[in-house]
């Protein structure tokens, strides 16, 4: 078990920047998932700190000593492929005591440990065959067995459930949980998926363009974003955003698109250029309802448990409002109005960093006494 | 209106039976084609069988069929140069080719995998080298062979032999390496390999069918080689087939002993069926399948 720092961490692929400078500390112990758009350069962390791709500048540590040039084979630590990159050649039982073997270990501690680990994820069964006679689970269980075995200070994951099908995606999420709760090492996690970086997760890091843009817990993320990026990357459907009009603004009255002014809310706040409101803080309400972002019902999607609705706001905008029960039953083409409670309005400034809405609405009620 | 979209445009054809005709006869053709290029091919090996069961006057009369005289087998396998060539033959291409797989190896891996900028040049040069005839290296390598003293030695032409089977060696497995997924090196460098123990462990099992067409390759080469042979060896006690075969005298000088050496060839080339034989299903194998989400 150990903590895992980085320092001032840079890589470059010839000229191109992939990880710019990036700082973070991960405590032992801790389950760290890495989320962001596709070739936002997790991977490339998860490599950096594994030692198989080296640093351009920066340090990286583990259990607080330097290892920045320390090679991945003398590192200790796990990495579970998202390939799997089991040993064709090898069967089961092999490919999990290879690297005990190459630790040369006895004979009796290896088979002990083996035993241990087939058991723990139920493939004792499967000890004897070829990585190409086993299912894409099964697959997935070796690999882990194979990280496991080793007892390493830390885990590394990348993407290891994007091969698996829907069913044993959730199986599979809920067995590391599981696992992260009996050996308690630091793990660290890569992947795109939002609900495995939002169940797994004690705390999510989210990467745009090689940079964090928000280290933190799930909860305070989804409810505290620090800026436009986290608040659209997290939620799904995801947040909805409209640009208000400052040339049509004043002091206390902004007006944004589809003719709706909030002074109540807005005033007081420090120059916003946008507003955002998750698709379930919205609730479909008649279009004369006073304070209602007015527009039109487009389509609906009825997903059973929960319905989204499309409504159009403008030309280019529009919305989506989740809620659960019976869907109400709009036309195409009907104007509605969309209806919110002012604490679910998120603001953000003209740079995309979220401006601080509790005080806004405190200064509002206050001025508007 | 409804009508006009869904009409296609009909195109011309003919009637089933015609495009059955059609089919049979490209069958036909096919294997008529496939026949011809196989008599062509192997007339050649059928006609030095047929030439080394005869002996004597037999040899001057045209007969595609075999006479069944195992006469000229019987001299050659108590013609002690032979025998001896035979030797010299497999000593010299089984050296060489293990020489060239382990150098081949080891360059293909450096080539392949480790990020050298130099590689790509390295690569071409290797390729360059393989351009050139060989006559164009021949009085260059006799002078080398001259040096390191092996003049009239059958290590001589394992040296030589390198030159020629080296550069495809190491082209054939360096494009193997490329592309064996990275990630199982990554994987066995995270459970604590060293590179070597990557390559030996790891790489190695997985190169079995580059490994077996390339030493094939590269065994027939230096099984067939003749203008080095010829070059470097002096005595007859050295020599290898292909030069044994091309010196073999009758009994008289005035004798071409035409079935001996119709037998000596059929001889020669055996041990090469056999080794192809063995191989040809690990080169066929895929054995990376598996390794990747399949
Ligand atoms: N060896 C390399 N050489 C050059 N560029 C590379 C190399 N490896 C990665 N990159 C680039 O770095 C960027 C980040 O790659 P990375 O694999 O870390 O993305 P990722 O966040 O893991 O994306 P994904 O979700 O698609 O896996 C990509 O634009 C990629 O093209
Ligand atoms: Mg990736």
């Amino acid at each position: 078990m150990a903590s895992v720092t980085l320092k001032n961490v840079s890589k470059a692929f010839g000229a191109y920047d992939v990880i710019r400078s990036i700082n973070l500390e991960i405590e032992d112990g801790e389950f760290m998932v890495f989320v962001g758009p596709s070739g936002c350069g997790k991977s490339t962390l998860l490599r950096l700190i594994a030692g198989l791709v080296p640093v351009s500048e920066g340090d990286v540590f583990i259990g607080g000593e330097q290892v920045t040039d320390v090679p991945a084979s003398k590192r200790g630590l796990a990495f579970v492929f998202q390939s799997y990159a089991l040993y064709p050649h090898m069967n089961v039982s092999r490919n999990i005591s290879f690297a005990l073997e190459t630790a040369r270990l006895g004979k009796d501690e290896i088979r002990r440990r083996v035993t241990k680990v087939a058991e723990m994820l139920k493939i004792s069964h499967l000890l004897d065959r070829r990585p190409r006679q086993l299912s894409g689970g099964q697959r997935q269980r070796v690999a882990i067995g194979r990280a496991l075995v080793g007892e390493p200070e830390v885990f590394l994951f990348d993407e290891p459930l994007s091969n698996l099908d829907a069913d044993l995606r959730m199986e599979m999420r809920f067995e590391i949980v599981k696992l992260h709760g009996d050996v308690k090492t630091t793990m660290i996690y890569v992947t795109h998926d939002q609900t495995e970086a939002m169940t797994l997760a004690d705390r999510i890091v989210i990467l745009n363009q090689g940079r964090i843009e928000q280290v933190g817990r799930p909860r305070e993320l989804y409810d505290r974003p620090a800026n436009r990026f986290v608040a659209g990357f997290l939620g799904s459907p995801r947040m909805n955003f409209a640009p208000l009009d400052r040339a049509a603004s004043s002091a206390g009255v902004l007006r944004g698109v589809g003719g709706f002014y909030h002074a109540a809310e807005l005033a007081g706040a420090e120059n916003p250029t946008e507003i955002g409101l998750r698709p379930e803080a919205l609730k479909l309400v008649s279009a004369e309802t006073k304070g209602a972002i007015c527009g039109t019902f487009e389509r609906m999607e009825d997903l059973g448990y929960e319905y989204v609705c499309y409504v159009r706001l403008s030309e280019t905008l529009v919305w989506t409002v989740r809620s659960t029960g019976r869907p109400p039953a709009f036309t195409e083409g009907q104007p509605v109005g969309l209806g919110w409670q002012p604490e679910s309005l998120y603001l953000f400034g003209e740079d995309g960093r979220r401006i601080d809405h509790d005080s806004a609405v405190q200064l509002a009620s206050g001025a508007s006494l | 209106m409804k009508m006009a979209m869904t009409t296609t445009v009909p195109a011309k054809r003919y009637s089933n039976s015609t495009y059955r005709t059609i089919k049979r006869m490209k069958a036909l053709g096919l294997y008529a084609g496939v026949a011809a290029v196989l008599v062509y091919m192997l007339f050649p090996y059928y006609w030095a069988i047929v030439s080394s069961t005869k002996s004597g006057q037999a040899l001057y009369q045209f007969s595609l069929v075999p006479s069944l005289d195992f006469s000229n087998y019987w001299q050659l396998f108590h013609n002690p140069v032979f025998m001896g060539a035979l030797v010299n033959s497999g000593l010299v291409a089984f050296a060489s080719t293990m020489i060239s797989l382990v150098i081949g190896i080891l360059a293909a891996y450096a080539l392949g995998r480790l990020q050298l900028s130099p590689g790509r040049i390295i690569l071409i040069a290797v390729l360059m080298i393989s351009i050139f005839p060989q006559v164009v290296v021949l009085s260059g390598m006799f002078e080398v062979i001259g040096w390191l003293g092996l003049y009239n030695r059958p290590s001589a032409l394992i040296v030589s032999y390198l030159i020629l089977t080296l550069p495809f060696t190491t082209w054939i497995l360096t494009s193997f390496i490329r592309d064996l997924p990275t990630e199982l090196e990554e994987a066995a460098l995270i459970d604590g390999c060293s590179r070597l123990r990557v390559l030996t462990h790891v790489l190695l099992p997985l190169m079995g069918p580059a490994i077996a067409s390339a030493g094939l390759l590269s065994f027939i080469l230096a099984w067939n080689e003749f203008l080095f042979a010829l070059t470097f060896i002096l005595t007859d006690e050295n020599r290898t087939v292909p030069v044994a075969i091309g010196l073999l005298t009758g009994s008289s000088r005035y004798e071409y002993p035409f079935g001996q050496i119709m037998a000596a060839s059929v001889t020669v080339t055996l041990p090469l069926l056999v080794l192809v034989l063995i191989f040809q299903r690990k080169i066929v194998a895929g054995l990376t399948s598996g390794a990747v989400k399949g």
